[in-house]
């Protein structure tokens, strides 16, 4: 097999797979103990008839479990694999654009795994997977940018936690990926270094701020990455890219190492093709973290294991699972398109079991400008570090505020600046109680809210954008329109839930045909339950390809 | 630019960098330090170790908010010999209110919000990790030690703890604040509304008072700036950083503004010392900066309710300097008023310049600083059981205050109480050898007198020498039955000091047991007398003062182990029975 057919995956592979082999590493990634069922499962076509759905040969598989097949059948050699993903990314570059940085050690890292291969040595869940990092991210070995001009070149004296777990379970750190300045921005547009363009229309943006993460995954120049999501950052480039994204529960993953946008609602998750790979990656990079005073204590589940295998799946697999469509997220403004195949989204879910209501979030309108306030204040104090005294660029000045002031005029680009402009205002004497104060309160009611709607519903759902990619520079000049396709995604921040970003259908563009994403909104810690109802959604929806066909 | 990785950055350029400078504190030793990627003088590049990072000189430093510099000077020192003369009137009119703000250094093992070292005098930046040093991504996680301490001191002050507090970020500039904020407690501080009591030295008046504790609060301490070729950032051309103490924990302390006097006010920083040390959250030190207090003093006229307009003074580094800082500035602000010009009293930070003794202009405020507070997003609140407060408050020691009344219904003098329970290890000790058995008095005596001048002598503590509390108790019950002189106690204390043991060991072993028998003395009365014809003629024809002779003899003869009343009653009988 070659890696090439990984890209629109022929059912066929699976049936090669050999059964897992387990090693002394199995306890602590019990998930894999399932893993293989799937695969059986899959290939022993038990799907019953009564579900209507086609037994498509484009259902998305997972390419971890692959690549482990592959390592550990000697199939393909962890170098070979590495080689396949390098001169791919390196081939797409050119067009794409989404790393920043590509890592000189993945293949001699690669050489280290295939050693451990040949002397049998307990391989990481993650053992050869090609991953790439979004650079605010910070990484040991590699330049650590956060996309912006101020930390040109810097390089980080550790690895962010999530990182450092990765790597732990094996994976190659293949790059960084670029973003919009410190997770600033929509489109990846408000990169300093350089604008990448969406897998599936070159003229477009890939969505942001983790589009360049999104679209690595999409152009498969790396099997998966990680993000980070302070207001849809994951999700909504998941959405204009065609692939999985994840962004969890506030909590569940480490912040450590993620260069800091707003405290208080950043997460770190990750992109996938499949729902199963990015069950996977969270169950590996999720827990507690005595380097951040906000990770959760909670257990972490074993969330592959409890994806459910295609073959022993019931005839309405999601039968009994209330999930509730947003009301205010399918109205007029919202692309005809993206609604439609939000439509049939929730038809399909229905016809899988799930009973489908309409929920009305009142608040749903409030929390945009509220979430601008309150990301901007954190923002306007996360980035006060950034004053060229200790590290990154330090433009020269005669005395200690002009130098302050020259190296942040010169290092924040324009995106940046107008967001700490607006934090400071909102927290300054005399403004705190009309901004601040009033955001948090629009915040807790926002919460409130949710809480309540999932106490109706087990899931909520809804389109993670309001339209599909757009033009490259078509919203650059007007920031308010680019706030404004945060709409979907910025109370599942404020609130701090579990958000599932799976591809269910295509608008009709000028001539490109773009994905859409379908929005699942769980309860906070309740990854599982969302995860299974995307990964059932995924494997059965049928007739649709998510891979670019540019590529 | 291209840039090495933070840490192996700084171990390279560590050697290189060491610069001698003097500290801002005026500390006695030298402090070599690391220029970090510093501010400098671009005259000191060509010769600097430092040429490969960027420079910038300060001479505009003071950008915290809502601050300038100004060269505007203290009034007072020209007119100090004209005001002098009406003080003596003027004084007695005014009356001056001051409130005080502490910041306790505590002495946890490791910093407020990452593990390194926080201990003190540690080689520039050597007690630094990402954390500290604020770098992109490191998040704070609270240490338990500070809430431990801080709940300590609210119950010691006797202040409401707040079981559900948080932290907020206080933003400013500056280049010894690594993250561009200070993580502290703004409105829901850890504990408020507390007092402190103490008694004022019986040699000033004496008197008890109480004074009202506004807040406790937490928060972390900046780093140190290093300024070039003095302590001063004038003149200074280039200034390095030192973040060894950014993000030690502190406790800020805000007193009420209930203090008249520089005495009242360097008594109530004298008490939370001593509080600070009995609790063993702090070591207190005022020259060491563990403890800092910058001081708020207004003046009104006596009857007045509205306050007057208050300065705020800094840079004392002692309780001495503390008083003597504020007694000028009250003087300073009354021979104001005495001028008519009150009105040149304004909102302004002073600086007490202990070489010249008097208060100078360091900044005027123009207005709030405003450092746009808000919830520290980092940090979970501070949510304590009640059950852990209890804990806290039965382990508590015996506070300074209580201590102090207990010796004085003991009945000990003011005099003695105070400093029996000035420090926490010596009361400690004295209430050992009272348990011990000792006399009061007697211990007391002790205490104050030959030991706490071989104390001072040898510059130790009482935790330092062998001498135990049993041993000075043994020794004092030996002089009080007469088992050894007090001439003798006072050599054997000092072998109990140095080598420990027991009073009685020690005098049996030195033979020096006390010659308590009539015959054995008798005997050694008859031979001085034998040996000596010509003065005990002379006595008996008068010369009474020669006993003292005869006793001195006695003395030297015996190794001053005779006993003293025997002696003098036989000797006296020998002398005048013939």
């Amino acid at each position: 097999m070659s890696m090439g057919s990984s890209l629109c995956p022929a059912f066929s592979t699976f049936t090669k797979h050999s059964p897992l082999v387990f090693n002394r590493n199995v306890h602590a990634y019990p998930f894999l103990r399932n893993c293989n069922c799937i695969a059986r499962g899959y290939s022993q076509k038990t799907v019953d008839s009564n579900v209507s759905v086609s037994e498509a040969p484009t259902r998305p598989h997972s390419e971890i479990l692959r690549i482990r097949e592959s390592l550990l059948s000697r199939e393909k050699t962890a170098v070979e694999i590495a080689e396949d993903y390098l001169s791919r990314l390196k081939e797409r570059e050119t067009k794409i654009k989404s790393f920043l940085y590509v890592s000189e050690h993945a293949l001699q890292e690669a050489e280290q795994l295939d050693k451990m291969v040949a002397a049998k040595s307990p391989l990481g869940p993650l053992a050869g997977v090609p991953f790439g990092i979004k650079d605010n991210l910070c990484t040991l070995d590699m330049p650590s940018t956060g996309g912006s001009k101020i930390l040109e070149g810097y390089r980080p004296p550790f690895d962010a936690t999530c990182v450092r777990k990765m790597k732990e379970a094996g994976a190659l750190a293949i790059g960084k990926t670029n973003l919009d300045e410190f997770g600033m921005g929509s489109s990846t547009e408000n990169s300093a270094f350089q604008v990448t363009s969406n897998p599936w229309d070159l003229s477009k943006v890939p969505g942001g701020s983790s589009g360049g993460s999104a679209a690595c995954v999409a152009a498969r120049q790396c099997t998966c990455s990680l993000g980070s999501d302070t207001g849809g950052s994951i999700r909504q480039p998941a959405s204009f890219c065609g692939v999985v994204g994840l962004k969890p529960s506030y909590g569940r993953v480490s912040r450590y190492g993620l260069m800091a946008f707003a405290s208080s609602l950043d997460v770190v998750g990750c992109f996938g093709t499949s729902v199963m790979d990015t069950a996977i990656l969270l169950e590996v990079i999720s827990g507690q973290d005595s380097l951040d005073a906000t990770s959760s204590l909670l257990q972490v589940p074993s969330y592959s294991s409890l994806l459910p295998s295609i073959g022993s799946l019931e005839t309405k697999p999601l039968d009994g699972l209330r999930i509730g469509l947003i009301k205010e997220t399918v109205v007029d403004g919202v692309d005809s398109g993206v609604v439609s195949a939000i439509f049939k989204a929730a038809d399909h879910l229905q016809v899988l079991g799930a009973k489908i209501q309409e929920v009305s979030l009142l608040s749903f309108s409030l929390g945009l400008p509220a979430y601008y306030i309150l990301a901007c204040s954190e923002a306007s104090s996360n980035l006060a570090r950034y004053d060229g005294i200790r590290y990154g660029n330090r433009a020269p000045a005669d005395d200690l505020v002009s130098m302050y002031g020259n190296s942040r005029s010169q290092g924040f680009g324009q995106e940046v600046k107008r967001r700490i402009l607006m934090g400071t205002y909102a927290l300054s004497a005399g403004y705190y109680d009309a901004f601040y104060k009033k955001a948090q309160q629009v915040r807790t009611i926002v919460q409130t809210d949710f809480k309540n709607a999932l106490k109706d519903c087990d899931l909520l759902i809804s389109p993670a954008a309001p339209t599909a990619a757009y033009s490259i520079g078509e919203k650059t000049n007007d920031p308010l329109a680019m706030y404004a396709g945060d709409l979907m995604t910025v109370n599942v921040n404020l609130a701090g839930l579990p958000a599932l970003v799976v591809p269910c259908g295509f608008t009709a563009g000028e001539g490109q045909k773009l994905p859409v994403g379908l929005q699942f909104i769980a309860a906070a810690f309740d990854e599982e339950r969302m995860l299974r109802a995307g990964h059932i959604f995924e494997q059965t929806i049928g007739d649709l390809c998510f891979v670019p066909p540019l590529l | 630019m291209g840039e090495l990785p933070l840490c192996q950055r700084m171990l390279l350029s560590l050697p290189s960098s060491f610069r001698v400078s003097h500290s801002y504190w005026r500390s006695q030793r030298p402090l070599p330090l690391l220029s970090l990627h510093l501010l400098r003088n671009p005259s000191l590049t060509s010769a600097s170790p430092f040429s490969l990072l960027g420079y910038c000189h300060l001479s505009s430093l003071n950008a915290a908010p809502g601050v300038r510099r100004s060269k505007f000077r203290a009034h007072v020192a020209t007119d100090e010999v004209r005001s002098t003369v009406s003080m003596d009137t003027l004084l007695p009119q005014f009356e001056a209110v001051i409130g005080i703000e502490t910041h306790v250094q505590l002495s946890t093992d490791t910093k407020a919000f990452c593990s390194c070292p926080s201990q003190y005098g540690a080689e520039p930046n050597s007690n630094i990790c990402p954390i500290c040093m604020g770098l992109p991504g490191c998040l704070p996680v609270l240490n338990a030690k500070v809430v431990e301490y801080a709940v300590k001191l609210g119950l010691a002050l006797g202040a409401k703890i707040n079981l559900d507090s948080k932290f907020d970020r206080k933003q400013y500039f500056y280049a010894d604040l690594p993250k561009g904020y200070q993580i502290s407690q703004f409105d829901i501080p850890i504990a408020s509304n507390g007092s402190i009591e103490l008694d004022l030295p019986v040699e000033l008046g004496g008197g008890h008072r109480r004074f009202g504790i506004t807040r406790i609060h937490m928060e972390e301490d900046a780093g140190k700036l290093v300024h070039a070729g003095g302590d001063r950032l004038s003149g200074s051309p280039y200034s390095q950083v030192d973040l060894n103490r950014a993000g030690v924990p502190l406790l800020e302390v805000v007193s009420e503004p209930d203090m008249r006097t520089g005495l009242e006010a360097a008594e109530y920083a004298a008490e939370l010392q001593r509080l600070v040390r009995y609790l063993g959250i702090s070591n207190g030190n005022m020259q060491e900066g563990s403890m800092r207090c910058d001081v708020n003093v207004s003046v009104r006229k006596k009857g007045d309710e509205k306050f007057g307009t208050k300065v705020e003074i800094k840079n004392m580094n002692s309780f001495s300097a503390m008083q003597r800082a504020i007694d000028f500035e009250i003087s300073r602000q009354v021979s104001l008023h005495g001028e008519g010009q009150a009105s040149k009293i304004v909102q302004e930070t002073r600086l007490w310049e202990e070489g010249s003794q008097r208060t100078i202009t360091m900044r005027l405020k123009e207005g709030l600083a405003d450092y746009r507070y808000f919830p520290e997003p980092d940090l979970p609140n501070v949510v304590i059981e009640k059950a852990f407060v209890d804990e806290m408050c039965s382990s508590l020691p015996e506070l300074p205050n209580e201590k102090r009344r207990r010796y004085e219904g003991m009945g000990l003098s003011m005099q003695d109480v105070l400093i029996l329970a000035n420090d926490y290890d010596i009361s400690r000790f004295f209430d050992e050898v009272l348990t011990a058995g000792a006399d009061l008095k007697l211990a007391a005596n002790w205490i104050m007198g030959d030991i706490a001048a071989y104390l001072k002598n040898e510059k130790m503590t009482v935790n330092d020498v062998n001498l135990t509390p049993e041993a000075l108790a043994e020794l004092i019950l030996m002089i009080q039955n007469g088992t050894i002189s007090g001439k003798i106690g006072k050599e054997v204390l000092v072998d109990l000091l140095r080598e420990g043991g027991s009073a009685k060991s020690i005098v049996e072993a030195k033979g020096l047991l006390q010659i308590s028998d009539p015959l054995t003395i008798a005997a050694m009365v008859d031979k001085v007398l034998a040996e000596n014809p010509k003065q005990v003629e002379e006595y008996k024809s008068g010369k009474k003062k020669l006993q003292g002779f005869f006793g001195g003899q006695l003395m030297k003869a015996s190794g001053g182990k005779i006993n003293p009343t025997l002696m003098n009653k036989i000797l006296l009988e020998k002398l005048n029975g013939n």
